[in-house]
């Protein structure tokens, strides 16, 4: 059974605690909302769990998955930034991503999931932000990997693209995979729970006496 | 290691205090002791009193060197242990190593002047110093360039092992380089073998200077533990306004 | 497709197509070297003698100039983050980077050499040394750059201060570089034992380069 678990984690950036005690535990099929306050470290958490950030203290641990991987090695990451390069065309992008992420999906296929596959052959260069936001979604798409860590997926995308998001993180959910989603506003789907940080962190500082 | 969590340097901030001044007196004495050793060592007969600038210029180059070493050791303790006193032992090192370099090209240029006719040869020991000093301005730069204290530590940590593995490697190629652009004709920073009468005050220089190195280095050891408690508070008052 | 062949293929087809990369070293190879006869003069011998040199400095500096984009693009948009959640070693991605660097910075600069020596009247022997140093020697400038394109990704304006790390790191091989071409001008000394160095230089900076880097990104990039 797959569950990601976090325990007693901490975060400290730029000699800054952004948060700390920490703890959650998700099994495949859940999605995670982590919500709070911005500067609460929501963005932070993700980069851990997807190993770009150390943790102070504390740890992650990933169980019925593949053991010779790292947490961050079976996860997708979609940040703030969009990663594509402007001069490749769409389709060249994600073909990619594909290759890097050790995808087996079709591009055509996550293009035409996302509704860009009428611009494949178009530099990137072009896309309206969301269009950009969309091609950095398609990654989801080409490559299966269990966990998602999606960071503001729906900022810059329509009312249809916030449907066609819902879909896509409905479609992962239901084959197995786990879902943390870091959103400001509206979620595009019901999370099965929530990790509010900011109050947890604060809380903690108080009890702490401020040292 | 969160910004509360100061204990581990906290406690060595107390320990330095005491001992900092038995060093300075040590390192005091130290040089009395050498000064006088020295003031008895003879002159050289082909250079005069000038020899005597060997007691600084030699030390200074053992000591560039060994900062150097020190920080590759404290290098490895950030980036294999993440020991925070292993950033602090680095950073405080760097400044100190570069000016003992320096007054080892200094020292260096001016015992060469008056056999060589000009304050700069390209001598091979000379130049290698020189791109020592050069790869301490890198490291320097680096620490300061980089906001964040825990990344400065681990690039200037990366930063300063890869110098470690390249010092050899720069001091063959200067010694090589400079044998194919010299010949035989070379006018070497030292002249012949050192005398014994010559050696015990060198050591004696060497021990006083490596003293006033540990004084020095404990002190901005002790400063920048400091430094950092200040940034801390700082943080943490701006946090208590948000 | 593996991912470091994509991730090759990627940055050669970027360096091409931008239309920044490979040219604008050459470009910048050719203004150096035009320079320095208004400097020293157009006494052609004493243009001969020091062209070696003059050579490998502009290759040097020309090499240092597009460091800058190896990894900070990446790191930019994003895409840095993402080639170190892949399923290859960070070593062997960031290798793959400055092999594709090298092959479209470093490359061009070997090429261009032997034309740029006809400007600074050399022979053909001698242009054909440098251009062979050249090639051995720029691998060594290219991965050694990649260890201070990783330490200076996360800075902005950080070129200035790549250029200080690297410098001093590049000495040996301008050394042994210039050292084995000018065996072909001056000679009697080989041009075997300079040039082994120089090769020997090259194939430990392709070890080192990317270890030291990937340990700089690690956790480095916040």
């Amino acid at each position: 059974m797959l569950e990601l678990q976090a325990l007693d984690l901490a975060c400290v950036r730029a000699g800054r605690e952004v948060f700390a005690d920490v703890e959650f535990a998700v099994r495949g099929g859940e999605m995670l909302a982590v919500t709070g306050p911005n500067g609460a470290g929501k963005s932070s958490l993700l980069r851990l769990i997807a190993g770009l950030l150390a943790p102070a203290r504390g740890q992650v641990t990933l169980h019925g998955a593949a053991a010779e991987y790292t947490v961050g090695e079976q996860a997708h990451y979609v940040g703030h930034l969009d990663a594509f390069k402007p001069s490749l065309t769409v389709e060249e992008n994600l073909a990619f991503w594909k290759a890097v992420l050790g995808g087996g999906n079709e591009v055509r296929g996550a293009l035409a999931a996302v509704g860009l596959d009428a611009l494949a052959h178009l530099p990137a260069l072009y896309l309206s932000a969301g269009q950009r936001r969309r091609l950095s979604l398609s990654r989801l798409l080409v490559a299966a990997r269990p966990i998602w860590l999606l960071d503001e997926p729906s900022s810059a995308l329509d009312a249809a693209g916030v449907t066609m998001l819902g879909e896509v993180m409905g479609a992962h959910l239901a084959g197995g995979g786990l879902l943390l989603v870091a959103e400001h506003g509206r979620l595009a789907r019901a999370p099965t729970r929530e990790l509010q940080l900011g109050r947890a962190t604060a809380a903690a500082r108080r009890s702490r006496g401020q040292a | 290691m969160t910004l509360i969590a100061l204990a581990n340097p906290s406690r060595f901030h107390a320990l330095a205090a005491r001992v900092l001044p038995w060093l300075a007196g040590a390192t005091f004495v130290a040089f009395v002791v050498a000064g006088v050793a020295a003031s008895y060592a003879p002159d050289d007969y082909q250079q005069g009193a000038t020899v005597k600038i060997m007691f600084i210029h030699v030390p200074a180059a053992w000591l560039g060197i060994f900062a150097w070493v020190l920080m590759s050791a404290a290098a490895l303790g950030t980036l294999v242990w993440r020991h925070p006193l292993a950033d602090v032992a680095a950073k405080a090192a760097a400044p100190i190593g570069a000016a003992f370099t320096l007054m080892c090209l200094l020292t260096g240029s001016l015992w060469g002047r008056p056999m060589w006719g000009t304050y700069w040869v390209w001598d091979a020991r000379l130049t290698s110093v020189l791109i020592l000093f050069l790869m301490y301005l890198g490291v320097i730069a680096l620490w300061r360039t980089i906001e964040d204290p825990a990344r400065a530590a681990r690039a200037a940590a990366v930063l300063t092992l890869v110098g470690f593995i390249n010092i050899p490697i720069i001091k063959f190629s200067v010694d090589w380089w400079n044998t194919l652009h010299q010949g035989a004709s070379v006018l070497r920073l030292g002249g012949s073998t050192i005398h014994v009468s010559m050696l015990i005050p060198l050591i004696a220089m060497l021990v006083a200077f490596t003293f006033l190195f540990i004084t020095l280095h404990l002190a901005a050891m002790r400063n920048e533990i400091l430094r950092r408690r200040l940034r801390t508070m700082m943080m943490l008052q701006a946090d208590a306004a948000a | 497709m593996g991912p470091l062949t994509a991730l090759l293929v990627r940055d050669m087809r970027m360096a091409v197509r931008v239309g920044g990369g490979a040219l604008i070293g050459v470009v910048f190879f050719l203004m150096v070297v035009t320079l320095v006869p208004f400097a020293v003069g157009p006494d052609l011998a004493l243009l001969a003698r020091i062209g070696p040199a003059v050579l490998w400095l502009g290759a040097l500096l020309a090499n240092l100039l597009g460091l800058d984009r190896l990894l900070t693009s990446d790191y930019e948009d994003g895409s840095l983050d993402l080639i170190l959640m892949a399923r290859m070693p960070v070593e062997l991605a960031v290798a793959a980077k400055a092999l594709a660097h090298w092959l479209t910075t470093g490359l061009p600069l070997v090429i261009a050499a032997p034309l740029l020596g006809i400007l600074l009247n050399l022979d053909p022997k001698a242009s054909g040394a440098v251009a062979l140093t050249l090639l051995a020697g720029t691998p060594a400038l290219t991965f050694i750059g990649l260890i201070g394109a990783a330490l200076t990704v996360a800075l902005r304006r950080g070129g200035l201060l790549l250029a200080i790390l690297v410098l001093p790191l590049n000495t040996p091989v301008l050394i042994f570089g210039v050292a084995a071409s000018n065996t072909a001008i001056v000679g009697p000394m080989p041009f075997g034992p300079p040039f082994a160095v120089l090769c020997a230089l090259s194939l430990i900076s392709m070890v080192i380069g990317p270890f030291a880097a990937a340990l700089a990104l690690r956790y480095g990039l916040d």
